[in-house]
């Protein structure tokens, strides 16, 4: 088994809060092509009845992958980097994250279970505020290629 | 402008477009996201781990792929919920790439005002995203 099976339930702490810039926002925007004015105008995005600028739906990974990183750069967790593959991602918004949210998540290690040789291993990243307001479950699996994969 | 319930019906199709990718796209989409992964930057290191060139993040490929559902629905906070499989790699050489997203409406809750849309997202003929779905409310 190319990752340790018993960290099927660990949580591990939440990340460092991450601030939900402006600026970062218009750029992740920009890079996949999100021209929707409330990712870059704070003007249209009150008027849209935001707090302040709106983040795409797929922002969120932006903290979800610090969560996963405790995982897989986790000496204990056996997994090969250069061996990881990403199988699936999901998320599920409470509410759009803005600029001027701080941003933690803590990772839950879901499932480990091994197919042909390669482990997939399935993990969900609770994304919340610092003061609590939930914004988004992010679920993730990613493959660890086996040793002849 | 977001569609109103009343005319949106199972089967109905979202505008399809086609995307053009190239190397600086992923090189602007790795500062943005953090994944610096050198798969998705440089050629060399991407042929060394067995790709055949480098490969677009399958994040980015998800996150331009849902801009279909979002522009349609008019308002990115309505997107409640989206997930992908990434079934095969957005080969991207040195002179770009090219992915189709196409998406249409699978099932729909009066009720809830919640609507599910699947993608077909493909590149070079390979289908790239499998089990591509995303729900919007349009309440």
């Amino acid at each position: 088994m190319v990752v340790n099976t018993g960290f099927v339930g660990r949580t591990y702490p939440p990340t460092q809060p991450h601030a939900v810039q402006r600026e970062h926002i218009a750029g992740f925007a920009r890079a996949v092509g999100a021209a929707s004015p409330v990712h870059h105008d704070v003007r249209a995005a009150r008027k849209a009845g935001y707090r302040d600028v709106v983040a795409p739906p797929t922002y969120a990974v932006v903290v979800a992958q610090r969560c996963d990183a405790q995982l897989v750069l986790d000496p204990e967790a056996g997994i090969d980097f250069s061996r990881v593959v990403h199988g699936q991602q999901g998320f599920e918004h409470h509410r759009p994250i803005v600029a001027g949210d701080q941003v933690v998540g803590v990772l839950h290690v879901d499932a480990v279970r091994e197919a042909g040789g390669h482990a997939m291993v399935t993990t969900r990243s609770e994304l919340s505020t610092v003061t609590g307001d939930r914004l988004c479950t992010a679920t993730s699996t990613i493959v660890v290629r086996g040793e002849r994969g | 402008m977001t569609p109103r319930l009343q005319d949106v019906a199972v089967g109905t199709e979202l505008p399809a477009r086609t995307i053009t990718v190239d190397r600086q796209v992923l090189i602007d989409y790795a500062a943005a996201s953090g994944d610096a992964n050198p798969i998705h930057q440089d050629e060399e290191f991407a042929r060394s781990v067995g790709l055949p060139d480098v490969i677009a993040h399958g994040m980015w490929t998800m996150g331009v792929a849902i801009e279909v559902v979002t522009d349609w629905a008019g308002d990115p906070g309505r997107v409640v919920s989206c997930s992908t499989r990434f079934t095969n790699p957005v080969v991207v050489p040195a002179g770009g790439a090219e992915i189709e997203v196409a998406g249409s409406v699978k099932s729909l809750d009066r009720e809830s005002s919640r609507v599910a849309v699947e993608l077909t997202v493909t590149s070079g003929g390979a289908k790239v995203l499998g089990r591509a779905t995303a729900v919007v409310d349009l309440g």
